[in-house]
């Protein structure tokens, strides 16, 4: 369970980015974070494991503020995929054996390598995972990294714009995935998205950011034409097609 | 360790790290042979086995003061300053993101310069007229080295009370660093225009370096900064491979990124410092070494720091007897040495474009 409690950043003093950010998220469950750019939406993500420090509130993991925690500890209980992963002469495997990193005092232990292994096979990682990640393509890096934020065993997942890089098909799969994992391990998941579509796909529950504060959070019922227009300040009309609801913009 | 069974792309992780050990075990058996050459080659050839005897204070006195007294030392201060060196450089590659940070391209060996030059102008560093193989040598060579080391870690600190300043950003340090050594370099230019024709020699010649100048004692302090740089360089290898994923991914792994790139920015620069306030300027070890060594073990510090260390030892060894032997007695100026044989080597290893595939 992740509980986020007056949240408060903003790079100047006399400029909030976000201001009384307050919301939850269950375990199994995947909360999208919607709004323009700019909104603060990525500033946030970064806020939930304190690689930016908020200035006020409180991000509790099962009863813990984990801004009161160690960096590591932090790393423990959190694990986050940035927008853009860099590429490197680091294989695969050395990759995703780095989300031990937290746990590691002076080699990684067998556990570790089982934790990587089963990570790898449960993924279908096996046939790149010892290539160097700068020569993967972007759906695979991204996969790499999310496998890596796995190893890092965290309660809670955070990933910024996991698809932002990536063709329809890589969009499709690496959200799948999130998705299939947010319900096994039961991990509560934030995913800063752009695609609206994609959001109502594969989220559980919206939140849209607007400027710097929540302007609403909840299911589906508040993916409607009025709150994504309001937001977006584009026009819209919200579907159904096949039991799914879709974003359609009228401009 | 993990399965042996498994196999993961067609090649088991066990010999791929395998290869990469066997890497660093031919790199240690070749600096070996190599020192054990560069000892008995010289002016005075001595062979092999009457070298082995010498080091133990056996065999004809000739030799044992040759080997001992002369060749030993610099054999060691080859070692330990190539192994400094380029860890340094391997490091400040890492923590700055640049590929073209090393101690001569961030104002460090500009400063020992400047340090030098100060005490070679000022403070009775300065030079007489030398023997044999030298025209000129410096007549103070401690104070010299101080001063050195001390300008050295002078641009250190400035770079990095400059970067705190900035939230300890690469950007800002390698500018930093950029500029500082444009400041030293045309410093010592200046002084160098304002001291008489000797000590403009000597100040010349200091810069040019010398493996031959450490004195045992010198060794041993370097040594020991070296080893403690690289026990501490080992230490953080998690650290360097995390930040190979970037800033943010590394800070979510738990790396606090502003205090591993300042701490191994001091540690570096105290190293590189100290080398080169005994020896003077060597270039490009630090630069060229951890690349070459990128394109055999890749991006991985549990094995690039150790495989760079080596290569600048053995890189050093090998430029050091070429000067020796090159037109014996005569000995060439190692730091002009390192670059003639270094830049060719490595432009040979970037467009043969040796493959870096893990897989192969």
């Amino acid at each position: 369970m992740l509980k986020i409690d007056a949240l408060e950043f903003g790079y100047r003093s006399n400029c909030k980015i976000l201001d009384r950010i307050e919301f939850d998220v269950a375990n199994g469950e995947c909360v999208a974070i919607l709004g323009n750019n700019g909104a603060g939406k990525s500033t946030m993500l970064k806020c939930l494991n304190k690689i930016i420090a908020p200035q006020k509130g409180r991000v509790v993991v099962n009863e813990v503020d984990i801004l009161r925690m160690t960096r590591l500890d932090i790393a423990k209980n959190t694990a986050y995929v940035a927008q853009k992963s860099e590429g490197s002469q680091i294989t695969a495997y050395d990759a995703i054996l780095l989300g031990r990193k937290p746990y590691i005092k002076l080699a990684p232990k067998k556990e570790d390598y089982e934790i990587v292994e089963k990570i790898i096979e449960s993924m279908g990682l096996e046939q790149f995972s010892l290539r160097y990640i700068d020569e993967l393509s972007g759906g695979e890096l991204q996969k790499v990294m999310i496998a890596r934020a796995l190893a890092q065993e965290p309660k809670v997942l955070l990933l910024d714009e996991p698809t932002s890089c990536l063709d329809l098909k890589n969009q499709l799969e690496v959200l799948k995935l999130i998705q299939n994992i947010t319900k096994e391990k039961e991990i509560a998941v934030v995913i800063v998205i752009h695609d609206l579509n994609l959001a109502l796909r594969y989220c559980d529950r919206f939140l849209f950011l607007k400027d710097s504060e929540i302007f609403c959070y909840g299911g589906l019922d508040i993916m409607t034409s009025e709150n994504i227009g309001a937001v977006y300040q584009v026009p819209v009309v919200v579907e159904s097609y096949q039991n799914q609801k879709v974003v359609i913009p009228l401009t | 360790m993990i399965n042996k069974k498994k196999k993961t792309c067609g090649v088991n992780y066990d010999q791929y790290i395998y290869r990469k050990v066997l890497t660093i075990v031919i790199l240690v058996i070749l600096t070996f042979l190599t020192a054990l050459f560069a000892i008995s080659a010289g002016s005075a050839d001595i062979p092999v086995i009457e070298v082995l005897k010498a080091l133990f204070g056996l065999g004809a006195e000739k030799n044992v003061l040759v080997t001992v007294n002369i060749r030993l030392p610099r054999i060691l201060m080859a070692i330990v300053g190539g192994i400094g060196l380029a860890a340094a450089g391997c490091v400040m590659q890492s923590i700055l993101k640049n590929p073209l940070a090393s101690s001569s391209t961030l104002g460090i060996s500009q400063g020992a310069s400047f340090g030098a030059a100060i005490a070679i102008t000022f403070l009775g560093g300065g030079a007489v007229m030398g023997n044999t193989a030298d025209a000129v040598t410096v007549n103070n060579p401690y104070l010299t080295s101080i001063c050195a080391f001390i300008a050295s870690m002078f641009v250190t600190f400035v770079i990095l009370g400059l970067s705190k300043a900035r939230k300890a950003s690469p950007e800002t340090m390698i500018l930093a660093g950029v500029a500082l050594s444009s400041l030293f370099a045309g410093a010592t230019a200046l002084l160098q225009y304002f001291s008489s024709d000797v000590q403009m020699a000597a100040i010349v010649f200091w810069t040019f370096g010398d493996l031959g100048r450490a004195s045992m004692q010198n060794i041993q302090v370097a040594a020991t900064v070296t080893t403690g740089a690289l026990i501490y360089f080992m230490f953080n290898r998690w650290n360097y491979n995390a930040l190979e994923c970037g800033e943010h991914t590394a800070t979510g792994l738990g790396v606090n990124v502003s205090r591993v790139r300042l701490i191994g920015m001091t540690v570096a620069s105290l190293t590189a410092a100290t080398i080169v306030s005994f020896v003077g300027i060597i270039n490009f070890i630090g630069l060229i070494a951890p690349h070459i060594m990128r394109r055999f073990v890749g991006n991985d510090y549990r094995y690039l720091l150790p495989a760079s260390a080596l290569m600048g030892a053995l890189m050093l060894l090998i430029s050091d007897t070429f000067a020796r032997l090159i037109i014996s007695p005569v000995i060439l100026p190692i730091g002009a040495i390192t670059s003639f044989l270094g830049a060719p080597l490595f432009l040979y290893l970037i467009f043969k474009g040796v493959s870096h595939n893990a897989e192969n």
